[in-house]
């Protein structure tokens, strides 16, 4: 394995390791993102059914929030230990970092939409699982956009004081394509026939985003973490 | 640009003074009646604003890896402009819409890419004030992706809106009415041109100030 992939890997076996024995993020992000599903049940469903195409926004959204809280949480384990000094120190290439750290927040988010897309399927009589393959597609495709951009910000984020509030105001304009594509595709799924075409047209989108994000943030993640 | 900023201020003035006399002799659209004139101021600061925007994604760019002061303060003074011209754009918008389809917000595609352009940089200038230590690279950050997120912001948002019944009036330009929108653009674009080289005037005289304080402590 080249030295590129093991650090990766290297980072990625170490967030596991911590994730698995505590679950502290997947539990809190899974407990907030079925929390906004509820919140925005009680907006959409009317005498027992709900709005048309809405399951498809409430996942996404439901997602969105989740992820945003486990970006923060991610880093934030690391600003505690102290170890950000520690991980941009060590004789590494800082892109390694970074994508050990994004398969890492794309494993985690991916653990949780695993619970959480049955779960609006079942609550909101959703055929979400009528094409599997493309609805993971979508979700794996969309996931890894979102955390693309959000691991960098989050990243950066880490030794400012107002990173709380930054993440959101930096992290949702940048990723409301990854938002549209995923509403817009999981609805068309949800129609009746699925809409195979407009599905696959939107991850489509979504993989040209994951390419493009991902390069930038490869291409920016050396200059913006040093001090 | 210092030294052809006066001149170049008198045209622009110049021209924004002729710019009212040349629209009211426009030909008059029968449909759409005066509204159809905000056409010509409207669609000239979506230009100037996607100019400001690819000028401070670019000057991020260059801030960020040649590591230059100078680059991150056009970068500011071209974040705000954008930002004012969005503005513009999005309060004229509406007006349009209101008379055209009806609704002061009819999630017209354009409407929404430009109302989430404007959002990309309001969070920009809103880092750039909030950020604390270490903003000015964040808010490079932001600029740079929030650049490359304009086509897949117009991708998603014009698919988003033609699988869905469209109203969009596509504005072809009938005879007559060309030579005063160009004159508009072009207006446009260089009071966009002077803002920014105003503006980051400024952020380099505050840059030597500070330097100046540093000295003297």
């Amino acid at each position: 394995m080249t030295m590129f992939g093991r650090v990766a890997f290297l980072v990625l076996r170490k967030d596991a390791t911590i994730e698995i024995k505590s679950l502290e993020i997947l539990s809190t992000t899974l407990f907030f993102a079925v929390s906004c599903v509820l919140v925005f049940a009680f907006a959409f469903v009317k005498e027992g059914s709900i709005v048309a195409d809405a399951s498809a926004g409430i996942l996404w959204i439901a997602i969105a929030f989740a992820g945003t809280l486990a970006l923060g949480r991610t880093f934030e384990r690391e600003r505690y230990a102290e170890t950000v000094r520690a991980l941009l120190l060590a004789p590494a290439p800082r892109a390694a970092i970074y994508v050990g750290k994004l398969l890492g927040i794309v494993l985690l988010l991916i653990s949780a939409e695993v619970m959480l897309v049955p779960l609006v399927a079942l609550l909101f009589s959703a055929p979400l699982f009528a094409r599997p393959l493309l609805l993971a597609g979508l979700l794996v495709a969309g996931t890894v956009g979102f955390a693309a951009v959000g691991t960098l910000f989050a990243a950066m984020l880490v030794r400012s004081r107002t990173r709380d509030i930054m993440l959101p105001i930096l992290l949702y304009p940048i990723t409301v394509p990854v938002i549209i594509a995923g509403v817009r595709g999981t609805a068309a799924l949800l129609s009746s026939p699925p809409d195979e075409a407009i599905a696959g047209m939107w991850i489509g989108l979504l993989l040209c985003f994951d390419v493009v994000f991902v390069t930038l943030a490869l291409w920016t993640f050396e200059p913006l973490m040093t001090e | 640009m210092r030294r052809a900023f006066v001149p170049l201020l008198a045209i622009a003035t110049a021209m924004f003074m002729y710019a009212p006399i040349l629209i009211a002799n426009a030909p008059y659209e029968s449909t759409m009646g005066l509204v159809q004139k905000i056409f010509y101021f409207h669609v000239p600061s979506w230009f100037a604003m996607f100019t400001a925007v690819f000028v401070c994604g670019v000057e991020s760019a260059i801030f960020l890896f040649r590591k230059k002061p100078s680059a991150d303060r056009i970068a500011a003074a071209a974040g705000e402009v954008a930002v004012l011209f969005g503005l513009m754009g999005l309060v004229t918008g509406p007006l349009w819409g209101r008379k055209s389809w009806g609704v002061w917000w009819p999630w017209d595609a354009r409407v929404t890419i430009a109302l989430l352009v404007e959002l990309t940089f309001v969070g920009y200038l809103l880092v750039r004030k909030f950020g604390g230590p270490g903003a000015d690279k964040l808010a490079a950050a932001m600029a740079i992706f929030g650049m490359f997120n304009v086509p897949f912001l117009y991708v998603s948002v014009d698919i988003w809106r033609t699988i869905h019944p469209k109203t969009t009036v596509v504005p072809t330009l009938p005879g007559g009415m060309p030579g005063p929108f160009w004159f508009s653009v072009a207006a446009f674009l260089l009071l966009c041109a002077l803002l920014m080289t105003a503006r980051a005037h400024l952020e380099h005289q505050r840059a030597a100030l500070d330097a100046l304080y540093l000295e003297e402590e």
